[in-house]
């Protein structure tokens, strides 16, 4: 069990530490660089020394006498026989150094100013808090350092000089790290604070090191290889060259050797103590491993992706979680997942035994090791025993109240399922489990978009929560049906999608009708079985009255779908969607209807309904819209962007009428004729002109295309029904690919006054400025093929350049972001009560609640008024 | 010299009107005290909490604002018809 928590941290202080508090919290001087003697036994005053923690099981720590597990570690210390300086603390030793009066240890600015500043500090606190006084202490570095005598003293001051990494010069002369504790013991409590130190944090001598804190050895255990041979820490490894050089440099020390030695051991040690803290300081070499490797020391270990915060805290390894390939499967629930038998047969759910499920569990027992079966069972005190053949019957007949067993994954179990990137709310959600053959995580084709995902290899993740708690959260807050509505926009992102749509675009189509056999055929696929229809006196029933049946009964519903074309006069039955009472009385269904990210008609469900419900009636409709499919058949065909001969000259005409629009209007332009749009320079309108004119032909072979294409021409369907594809690409097939742009222009760069040889210098018509007159089904020309790769690379390189750099921009984004809320009074705030935004996105609405982003009064008006 | 420098000295204060009256910039007012009061009220906050726009802020200079003078701002919104936003003159 864990324990309670009784006392809250209410604040963390980072201070510097003393030589003083080095000193009270070691438990042993280190001496000696040696690890082991040659019995393979810790040395007494070694690194490895058995004071310092265990870390071998069985052993008991010399300090406190607790075993592996309970003995925390404790600190030593080494004690350095020269002072070096902490290279973290450079900036600020170096402040410190140069502001201050070397002789008298005040800060280098007469008392007037100071006094100024004083209070200027004291302001800023009061208004703008603790961290705005820096900027202060900053100007007044800037300005002391450049004193040339000490306004207190009188003394002469050099001017300091930091020569990269850690070396200080006065003047060619060398500061040593002993001339700086000294002078830095000199400056008052007092000034730090106008430094930018708090006194209470901490001495600034303290920042050169006399004494160095040597980590417990739980911080950087020793491995043993299978070898025997016991392979060392980066940590160890480097605190043994400090130990050995500062060994030298004592000895050294001691008998009197030159100036020179002495200040090079000084510079090893002090390079070694460095790298100690951290390994990438530009112009230090990084120490390294005998395989060449760098070692990773200290700030390499909290540092970026691979350190303890990016690593081990903010993200973790889990237990009971799989991972596999996923693939579709329609048959399955919404909110289902199929989890392949050998996933369910490891993952486990513990059950505590009670009256109720005693029976079952033992059932569970007894049919071990056949699926649904229990693994291991947990008596009252917490002994775990596994379930064999030979242990079941005594497991069987000690079982009782209390006891949890730890079942198999069965159907109906919550779990998580969650694709990455997890940019969304909706990439995790919690799913119900459904056992099934194969290796493949099974998912239903409505909710790919939520996690963005198809099924070209793609992989997914699933977690089995653990308790009760976890699995309530889960079903409450998590469970798919509950995120249809996405609250980036306010509209279903689970929802019918491809075969779905096209499908159902087919089946509720004016006309189409259906004899008794099919519509309850269509139907039971649909898995309604109670359907009342109506047939008419040929024995049919229309499509539109099949799709009734999987509405719910008491809905309303109005709206448009894609076919409606604001303006046009001869309106079809398929314009507008229309459902009184549950019966869809007039439109088309498509992706306007109940598309994924698109259906407004699907959002009006998800709102008036429950989620059972709504989980329901979508399933129906993607499986009438499947179902449709299969029984009327569905064939994309190469005929499909086949035109008939006078239609394709007529193409042919419409665009030889552009091409000689475009060349009267270069000759007006050639001619001067031309007047120049307002802002634009005469070859901006030409230009202008040629791009309207181009793509307007372009849209004249698209409704050509669109006006001869035959009714059940299944590219069309997919097209209009919002499956897949546009009216646009069947164009491009079947009549011409039409001008190529880059970047917002016409092809323009290539050879001197021409994209490609093969026209003539300054050629300003259509074909030379890469207008593809051929459709790609008849095939382009070899100079159209060359323009429409220009136009290909560059939107590929876009794409592929784009996607990283929006990717980061979304990360930071989120970063900075993360920790706003939305307060009761509807403003928007940051953790410490600052106002960002006075009224959440300016009008107050929560867009997961509302019409696609805004609250449709006029609606609500209707409907009040209608009750 | 004199004379030199007083019209374009008019000349620079008609433009700085006129970019103030310019439908890309919003409206600024500067709340009176007590409305002041009557905002932090509204919002349960101190006047700290509030955006912030520098004193040396050209809109500052041009409606000679001066420290803790809170600005009510309306803007057009692609959300709501106006949006209000209130930030406080800091110094520094």
């Amino acid at each position: 069990m864990m324990g309670i928590v009784k006392e809250k941290i209410g604040s963390i202080e980072f201070r510097v530490l003393s030589p003083k508090v080095i000193k009270e919290m070691s438990v042993v001087k280190i001496i000696t660089p040696e690890l082991y003697d040659a019995d393979g036994y810790p040395v007494e005053g070694g690194l490895m020394n058995l004071r310092m923690g265990v870390i071998e099981p069985g052993l008991r720590c010399r300090t406190c006498g607790a075993r592996v597990k309970d003995c925390p570690g404790h600190f030593g210390y080494i004690e350095l026989a020269r002072p070096v300086i902490h290279i973290k603390y450079l900036d600020f030793i170096y402040n410190a150094l140069r502001s201050t009066c070397s002789k008298c240890g005040k800060i280098s600015l007469d008392e007037k100013t100071l006094e100024r500043f004083k209070l200027k500090m004291k302001l800023v606190e009061r208004q703008r808090g603790e961290l705005e006084k820096w900027n202060i202490s900053k100007e007044i570095i800037s300005r002391a350092k450049n004193t040339l005598v000490c306004p207190y003293c009188g003394e002469k001051r050099e001017k300091l000089k930091l020569k990269k990494p850690y070396s200080f010069y006065e003047e060619k002369v060398r500061v040593t790290p002993i001339d700086m504790r000294e002078r830095l013991e000199k400056v008052a409590d007092d000034d730090l604070e106008l430094l930018g130190l708090d006194p209470l944090g901490g001495r600034p001598e303290w920042m050169v090191l006399t004494l160095l804190p040597v980590p417990p050895v739980t911080v950087r255990p020793s491995i043993t290889l299978e070898s025997g041979q016991k392979s060392e820490d980066d940590l160890t490894h480097k605190l043994s060259d400090i130990v050995r050089t500062n060994q030298r440099l004592l000895e050294n020390l001691n008998a009197g050797a030159p100036e020179i030695i002495i200040e090079d051991l000084w510079d090893l040690l002090q390079y070694h103590v460095t790298t100690f803290f951290s390994n990438n300081i530009s112009q230090i070499p990084p120490a390294r491993h005998r395989s060449g490797r760098p070692l990773k020391t200290l700030s390499e270990r909290i540092k970026s992706k691979e350190g303890r915060f990016r690593k081990n805290l903010a993200g973790k390894r889990v237990n009971f979680c799989a991972r596999s390939v996923i693939s579709p499967d329609p048959n399955i629930e919404i909110n289902e997942i199929g989890v392949p038998e050998v996933m369910a047969e490891t993952l486990t759910v513990p059950e505590r035994v009670n009256s109720w499920n005693i029976e079952w569990l033992k059932q569970l027992i007894k049919n071990s090791p056949n699926l649904p079966c229990a693994l291991y069972v947990f008596s009252q005190d917490g002994k775990k025993k596994r379930v064999t053949d030979e242990s079941k019957e005594l497991l069987l007949e000690e079982l009782s109240d209390g006891y949890i067993v730890e079942r198999t994954l069965n159907d109906g179990d919550i779990v998580l399922f969650n694709r990455q990137p997890s940019l969304h709310r909706m990439s995790i959600m919690a799913h119900r489990v459904k056992v099934l053959p194969g290796n493949t995580l099974r998912v239903n084709l409505t909710v790919t978009d939520p996690y963005n995902a198809d099924f070209d290899g793609d992989d997914m993740n699933m977690h089995v929560p653990q308790t009760e708690e976890a699995r309530a959260e889960a079903d409450e807050l998590m469970d798919v049906i509950t995120q249809i509505i996405t609250p980036r926009f306010g509209l279903p992102i689970i929802g019918c999608k491809q075969d779905h749509l096209s499908g159902l675009y087919t089946l509720t189509k004016e006309g189409a009708m259906f004899t008794k056999e099919e519509a309850f055929q269509l139907l039971a696929r649909a898995k309604v079985y109670n359907a009342d229809l109506k047939f008419n006196k040929e024995g049919l029933v229309s499509g539109k009255d099949i799709f009734s049946a999987v509405l719910p009964e008491d809905f309303n519903y109005e709206g448009k779908s894609g076919l409606y074309k604001p303006g046009s006069k001869n309106k079809s039955g398929d314009d507008i969607v229309k459902v009184v009472k549950g019966k869809l009385l007039s439109g088309v269904i498509d992706d306007k209807s109940v598309g994924s990210k698109k259906g407004l008609l699907l959002q009006e469900i998800a709102k008036l309904y429950d989620r059972e419900q709504v989980s329901t009636y979508l399933q129906r409709m993607a499986l009438l819209g499947i179902a449709t499919l299969d029984m009327k058949g569905f064939t994309v065909l190469s005929s499909d962007s086949d035109l008939p001969e006078e239609v394709f000259k007529d193409i042919k005409s419409k665009l030889h009428q552009s091409i000689s629009q475009v060349n009267s209007a270069i000759k007006s332009y050639e001619s001067g004729e031309m007047v120049s749009l307002p802002g634009r320079t005469l070859r901006e309108t030409l230009e202008q002109k040629i791009i309207n004119i181009l793509n307007r032909a372009r849209n004249i072979v698209g409704s050509l295309v669109l006006n001869n294409a035959s009714k059940d021409n299944c590219t069309i369907v997919m097209a209009q029904s919002g499956a897949k594809g546009n009216m646009l690409n069947l164009a491009q097939m079947a009549g011409a690919v039409g001008q190529q742009v880059l970047r917002g222009f016409r092809l323009k760069r290539g050879y001197e006054g021409r994209v490609l040889p093969h026209f003539k210098k300054g050629d300003l018509g259509a074909d030379a400025r890469g207008f593809v007159r051929r459709g790609y089904k008849s095939g382009l020309s070899p100079t159209e093929f060359f323009f429409h790769a220009i136009t290909s690379r560059d939107a590929q390189m876009d794409t592929s350049m784009r996607t990283p750099t929006s990717g980061y921009f979304q990360r930071r984004l989120i970063n900075a972001l993360q920790d706003f809320k939305v307060v009761n009074d509807l403003s928007v705030r940051t953790s410490n009560g600052n106002i960002v935004q006075f009224k959440y996105g300016e009008d107050g609405i929560d867009v997961g609640k509302s019409d696609a982003g805004s609250i449709d009064v006029d609606l609500i008006v209707k409907k009040v008024s209608e009750q | 010299m004199a004379e030199e420098k007083k019209p374009e000295k008019t000349e620079k204060s008609k433009l700085n009107e006129q970019i103030l009256e310019h439908s890309y910039n919003p409206k600024f007012e500067i709340l009176k005290p007590e409305e002041v009061k009557a905002l932090l009220e509204r919002f349960n906050a101190k006047i700290i909490q509030l955006p912030k726009i520098n004193i040396n802020d050209p809109i500052c200079k041009l409606m000679s604002a001066k420290v803790n003078d809170v600005f009510k701002i309306t803007r057009k919104s692609y959300t709501s018809e106006d949006s209000v936003f209130y930030r406080v003159v800091v110094d520094g």
